[in-house]
């Protein structure tokens, strides 16, 4: 099964590449999406099959859907892609993937030096469940309050935002904020 | 009864804490019966344990009540310890029975001053401090209790504060006294660092072992504390202060200026008398200043209009007087004339008070007269306060201590025949002043009419006063007239015996020291009030006149520390302005005010560049742990 | 099942950090700014699974769901931060909400 991770592994790079380097919006979502299926992948090579179907009903299923109702909300139109285009010259990626690579090479660097095999045998979705209900549980209720704020706060900023509250046309000139 | 001691310092302090709290919101009575109620309490306690004292003297003749510890890092460990032995003892009793008096009389005088409580709170801190200083056993509680009546002295000097010249004249005292508490303070931490100690008995006994007479450290210590004394107690070269510190209300100058505070560093040198002894150098230098304190000061209170101004230039001069018992080591002759002086001089103080208010705060002595009719009460008391101060022979208590002054400086090993001279030139021109004085403000004609008479508080206190003026003198007598010793002999064991004179020549040197007050009388009469036309002429004279206008500016000292010491250092500030030795302070804010523009051009408001930096943070920090 | 080297696993976490990064630091819609920050955070979570494998441990994984959490909330809030600054800008560019600067 050693040779599953390797081609997930790289089919993640490659498509997470692919994904940051799109003009089309949909486009790098849909890279994406590969990409986080193929980690899905990895995560079950680990042995950690209860990530792996997380990874890809929360993050390729949940969050890649809000991305894509957002662009859909945005109505992008097809002078986008040109725009995009227009905005990301090659020679932006110049110094920015200098940069990626610098801090890929020491982290490489650094981690050449271990020796050790990741498990040969899963970690089970039970054990998982007993330790996050046991150890962490006062982490569960601090991601519980956690998700109620971004849900209050998703509420409070998606109300039809920068309008007043009263009708509009005031002739006082008292416009919007 | 002894063991009763802290409560007479604690109960002039808890007035000054009630007052000061609670004064604004309390009756004018009630504030005057809180500040004059606790210092009677304290002051009858005080008689009391004097009775007690006396009639059962305690071990050694010495009380000492260890309060508390302040600090203890051995060998250096003050304590707050009170000491009572027959000095202190009779210290205590003078300075809570006049200033009982003197707030009385206040409470009277001052009625209707918007400061009233505040007055009052004052002048509790005041008695407080003031017994602290007196009744403390160790240098530093010592030094608390004469940092605490400068402060007041400050604070009361000042009390009309609106004025900007009271102002003026409450800082002067305060700057120049602190010239002398400085020297006091370096003589403390002189002699903890060479004896190791801070109680006093310890430092005396110590010093007498350790240190052979008129050797360097002995004489330094005592010149340090010599000077310290001087100028508390405002003699030459160091007085310049207490003719403006007539600007405080009249209680104020008789109980600070007058009876106590000034006094403190005459009671200095005698409870360290025997650190004096061991150096007759400095010793003889206090009896110089004494000198020519006394005949400067007579001279300069000779030429003033000012009553407060005469009284203050008279206060200068006594003093002078007990320092000049000081010099010749006549210790319990200058407490004699310190006790004597504390009950004429605050007499006449508050007397002078009395007719300033009568006048509607008129101070010329020459815009008063006559007023020997209109204050009769006022007068007789003044009149009795005033043949005190010049010794008039037999009947007053001024003549006693006088005596026994001039009279000790006659036996002093050094000099004594001068020193004596000078006693007596100034006790003649102390007589030509007082009755100068006298007759200006009470003699010939009405120039002004008196708006406000004394009330009874007022009159109490003067006639209480003018009794003890008289009678205190009783108690010492020389040993031609019946020779009592009662004062000496009760302060034996803490002041040595006074050596007296005796003798042909002293005898009749002594006739001749009586006799000089009352040629001082009849000179002053004829000058002053027989034939004034006499004097008129002389003072046309340019030469005569130089000299009155000079001794009036108090011998130019003040204009020569003005060129001495104020105008350098405003030059030297007004050179100084941008302040040059912390230019490098403000470099430092210089510099982190540059780096904050460069790190606030970071600032960009650019997120992709706080992302980047942030990646270029992790590579660098990465770095540092890859390479080391 | 698999046994990687566990440097094997932690150097894909780290390649996609990398790529992640370089999006974050490139692109200039915030959509997909977001979209590379998702990245990096998954390529934190991968690290975490790896190194719990290794012990056979289940703490790895309940980073991953800690981690999952914060992702989701970050999403839906600056889902909601993008819609509102695009109504006010009409303009997803990142740069021009640098006005926003005090």
């Amino acid at each position: 099964m050693n040779i599953l991770f390797y081609v997930a592994a790289a089919i993640a790079i490659v498509s997470s590449i692919a994904a940051i380097t799109r003009s089309h919006a949909i486009h790098a979502i849909l890279f994406l999406v590969v990409s986080f299926v193929s980690i899905s992948l990895v995560f079950y090579t680990l042995g950690a099959p209860f990530i792996a179907a997380l990874e890809v009903i929360t993050y390729a299923g949940a969050i890649m859907v809000l991305f894509m109702f957002a662009i859909m909300l945005l109505n992008l139109g097809a002078h986008a892609v040109q725009r995009e285009r227009q905005w990301q010259p090659r020679i932006v990626w110049a110094g920015s993937g200098l940069l990626s690579l610098i801090l890929l090479a020491q982290l490489a660097w650094t981690f050449s030096f271990g020796k050790a095999q990741t498990g040969s045998l899963p970690v089970a979705p039970s054990q998982v469940g007993a330790a996050l209900f046991g150890t962490y549980l006062l982490g569960v209720e601090l991601a519980s309050m956690l998700l109620l704020a971004g849900l209050a706060g998703a509420y409070y900023l998606g109300k039809r935002s920068g309008e007043p509250e009263h009708p509009k046309g005031g002739a006082d000139g008292n416009g919007p904020a | 009864m002894l063991n009763c001691l802290w409560i007479v310092i604690a109960l002039p302090l808890a007035g000054f804490a009630l007052l000061a709290l609670a004064g604004s919101r309390m009756p004018g009575r009630l504030c005057a019966l809180v500040g004059a109620g606790t210092v009677g309490i304290s002051a009858a306690l005080a008689l009391a344990m004097g009775v007690s004292f006396a009639v059962s003297p305690p071990e050694g003749r010495q009380f000492t009540q260890t309060l508390w510890s302040w600090m203890s890092v051995p060998p250096f460990s003050p304590e707050v310890s009170l000491r009572l032995d027959p000095l202190s003892l009779v210290s205590v009793c003078v300075i809570l029975v006049v200033a009982f008096l003197i707030m009385l009389y206040s409470s009277e005088f001052m009625s209707g001053d918007e400061g009233y409580s505040r007055f009052f709170s004052y002048m509790d801190l005041f008695v407080a401090a003031m017994l602290v200083l007196v009744l403390a056993n160790d240098l530093v509680f010592l030094y608390l209790g004469w940092e605490g009546v400068g402060l007041c002295s400050f604070l009361l000097i000042g009390f009309w504060y609106k004025v900007p010249k009271n102002v003026v004249a409450a800082r002067k005292a305060f700057l120049v006294t602190r010239v002398g508490d400085a020297a006091l303070l370096a003589g403390i931490f002189l002699v903890v660092n060479k004896l190791g100690t801070l109680s006093i008995p310890e430092v005396l006994s110590r010093a007498a072992v350790s240190w052979p007479a008129n050797s360097g450290a002995a004489n330094a210590a005592a010149a340090l504390f010599a000077v310290g004394a001087a100028a508390k107690s405002a003699q030459i070269p160091l007085h310049v202060w207490l003719p403006d510190a007539m600007a405080g209300p009249s209680p104020v100058s008789a109980l600070i200026h007058a009876a106590t505070m000034v006094t403190a560093g005459v009671y200095l040198v005698a409870r360290l008398h025997p650190l004096f002894t061991l150096s007759p150098q400095v010793l003889f230098g206090v009896a110089i200043v004494g000198a020519v304190t006394l005949l400067a000061a007579g001279l300069a209170a000779l030429a003033q209009r000012d009553i407060k101004r005469i009284l203050a230039y008279s206060t200068m001069s006594q003093i002078g007087y007990m320092f000049l018992a000081l010099g010749v080591g006549a210790f319990s002759a200058a407490e004699f004339h310190f006790v004597v002086h504390a009950f004429f001089k605050s007499l006449l103080f508050l007397g002078a008070g009395a007719v300033i208010r009568g006048l509607n705060q008129e101070h010329d002595i020459f815009k008063m007269g006559g007023l020997r009719r209109a204050m009769p009460g006022t007068f007789w008391t003044f009149a009795i306060g005033v043949c005190s101060l010049c010794a008039l022979p037999l009947v007053t208590a001024g003549f006693y201590s006088k005596d026994l002054i001039l009279s000790s400086a006659l036996a002093a090993h050094q000099g004594g025949i001068w020193l004596w001279l000078a006693g007596v030139i100034g006790a003649f021109i102390t007589t030509l002043y007082a009755f100068r004085m006298l007759f200006a403000v009470f003699f010939g004609e009405v120039r002004t009419q008196v708006s406000k008479g004394s009330g009874r508080n007022m009159t109490l206190a003067l006639v209480v006063l003018s009794l003890f003026s008289v009678i205190a003198g009783f108690c010492q007598m020389p040993s031609g007239l019946g020779g009592v010793s009662l004062f000496a002999d009760f302060l034996a064991p803490t002041l040595p015996q006074v050596r007296e004179g005796v003798g042909r020549l002293q005898g009749s040197l002594s006739l001749v020291a009586a006799i000089v007050p009352l040629v001082g009388i009849m000179v002053a009469w004829t000058m002053y009030l027989h034939r004034p036309r006499f004097l008129q002429g002389y003072a046309r004279l340019p030469a005569l006149a130089a000299v009155h206008g000079f001794a009036k500016q108090g011998f130019g000292f003040d204009a020569l520390y003005d060129y001495c010491f104020v105008k350098p250092v405003v030059y030297l500030s007004r050179v100084n302005r941008r302040d040059v030795s912390i230019a490098y302070v403000g470099a430092i804010s210089r510099v982190a005010e540059a780096l904050h523009y460069l790190l606030s051009m970071t600032q960009t408001g650019r997120v992709r560049w706080y992302a980047a930096g942030v990646g270029i943070g992790a590579v660098v920090l990465i770095g540092i742990g890859v390479l080391l | 099942m698999a046994t990687v080297p566990l440097s094997h696993a932690l150097l894909l976490s780290a390649a996609l950090f990398a790529i992640g990064l370089a999006g974050v630091i490139t692109r200039r819609n915030m959509i997909l700014v977001l979209l590379s920050a998702e990245i990096m955070l998954n390529a934190a979570g991968l690290a975490f699974v790896a190194a719990g494998s290794r012990w056979l441990a289940p703490d790895g994984q309940i980073m991953f769901l800690f981690i999952l959490t914060t992702a989701a909330v970050e999403v839906s809030i600056g889902l909601a931060l993008v819609l509102r600054q695009n109504h006010l800008a009409k303009s997803l560019d990142i740069d021009a909400a640098g006005s926003m600067k005090g």
